[in-house]
């Protein structure tokens, strides 16, 4: 996996994207792993009856997804210090959740070397359906 | 005859696999996973759940449900074939566990499969093939487990 | 727990207490998380129907299995012990029906120190068809030994 160095890190750089073709088998997985069976996300017929279009994608899932393409990107030496995001638009599994980062701020903290990342999920239409942030520690340089 | 044979679904190289042992599965027995699978079953005997119940009964201690050897479950009847078979689609035929000692949480189970027979019948589903095969189950100490037997149907 | 049953109160013919189930899609997707059996016919019902050609979302066999292994269990008890359990997956269950544990003593015999007993067991569906017979042995505490 390539490594990410702080001295290589700019203000308004993308984060590369990562792209997740959902499907109602991973959402059973993600409920089996996770404890959270709700069967808003595999029973269609209950999930129609709550009012909702079909099934949806667990939120905690996107979650998981937007923390893949931040450790994807920091590398092995980076080090995740906190993420958080909120749920503002509905996924539905079958489609194509685009996860996408962009760099905001970089700092020094004491001897941290800290980066903050704007990330979120996009849905086909463009949606920003899972905002959020992102902070990581990067080494200096090779 | 010869049309006979020319329509089995049972092909030489499918034959040179009875009998033959394949690469060994390792299943680590958690207390969790255990615990996951009791839910699952709806089964809440505090034999498999409760380590202060489990100690006073004659195991000493938490064990796993019969067919529990670790996840992912093998149900004895599925797993990777090593040859091609032309008829796609599968069912579970049966499957029968031979319970010989007690799978504790913190065990880890090496499992074997080996194909024993293959029949192949006219039936309700079309042409249809049946497989049995034989799961040994080995605890971490080497000593046989449990046994399990399984019947994979293709048609 | 109930209480103990010993080989002296088995005669054959005698049969087990039933064990209801009533799996709903959730008990399916739990034994999916639970097992690694992620088979789409066990919660997505419009591929069981387009893909499999099956009429609906069927309950997992090794599911049914585990629901007679339960049946049996809570007969034997603690101080009994199931050493064999054999299946067949005969019929389908389907999610929110009442799956009905059922069995039967069929010989009761002393084999050296073991007191063991043989059972025919099944599951019905709420049509009364045995959906996965089998047979089972356990061995039961004795009297005599104790």
């Amino acid at each position: 996996m390539a490594q990410i160095y702080f001295n290589h890190v700019k203000e308004g750089m993308e984060l590369p994207v990562l792209e997740k073709k959902t499907t109602t088998r991973q959402l059973v997985q993600w409920a089996g792993a996770s404890g959270d069976f709700n069967e808003i996300h595999y029973d269609k017929p209950w999930a129609e009856k709550t009012g909702l279009p079909g099934l949806i994608i667990h939120g905690r899932l996107k979650a998981a997804f937007l923390g893949q393409l931040v450790t994807d990107w920091m590398g092995p030496a980076g080090t995740l210090k906190k993420i958080d995001v909120a749920y503002r638009g509905m996924d539905f599994p079958g489609d194509t959740v685009k996860c996408k980062g962009k760099v905001v701020k970089k700092y020094t903290r004491g001897r941290e070397r800290l980066v903050d990342v704007e990330v979120w999920t996009e849905n086909a239409k463009g949606e920003k359906t899972t905002p959020g942030t992102a902070t990581v520690a990067l080494p200096a340089r090779r | 005859m010869a049309q006979q044979q020319k329509e089995s679904v049972i092909t030489p190289e499918m034959k040179k696999w009875i009998g033959v042992e394949g690469p060994p599965t390792i299943y680590e027995v958690e207390k969790g996973a255990i615990r996951k699978f009791c839910i699952a079953v709806g089964d809440t005997n505090p034999l498999y759940l409760d380590e202060e119940y489990a100690k006073k009964t004659k195991y000493g201690g938490i064990i796993a449900p019969l067919g529990f050897f670790g996840t992912p479950v093998s149900s004895g009847a599925f797993g990777q074939q090593p040859y091609e078979v032309s008829l796609k689609r599968v069912l579970n035929g049966g499957t029968e566990y031979e319970y010989i000692k007690p799978v504790r949480p913190g065990d880890t189970i090496i499992s074997t499969r080996k194909i024993t027979d293959f029949q192949e019948r006219d039936g309700r589903l079309g042409r249809t093939l049946y497989t049995s095969s034989e799961t040994i189950y080995r605890n971490q100490r080497g000593e046989v487990v449990a046994i399990g037997r399984g019947t994979t149907i293709n048609y | 727990m109930a209480k103990q049953v010993y080989y002296e109160d088995v005669t054959e013919g005698m049969e087990l207490p039933q064990l209801v189930k009533h799996p709903m899609p959730r008990q399916l997707v739990q034994w999916a998380g639970a097992t690694g059996d992620y088979n789409e016919f066990h919660y997505n019902e419009t591929f069981a129907k387009v893909r499999s050609n099956l009429p609906g979302i069927i309950v997992h066999g090794a599911l049914v299995c585990q629901f007679v292994r339960q049946m049996v269990s809570d007969w034997v008890g603690d101080e009994g012990t199931l050493k064999k359990l054999n299946v067949s997956y005969r019929g389908m269950n389907f999610p929110e029906q009442d799956c009905i544990c059922k069995g039967k003593v069929v010989k009761k015999q002393v084999q050296g120190d073991d007191h063991l007993v043989e059972l025919e067991v099944w599951s019905e569906n709420p049509k009364g068809e045995k959906t996965t017979p089998g047979t089972a042995v356990a061995i039961l505490p004795s009297r005599a030994k104790k």
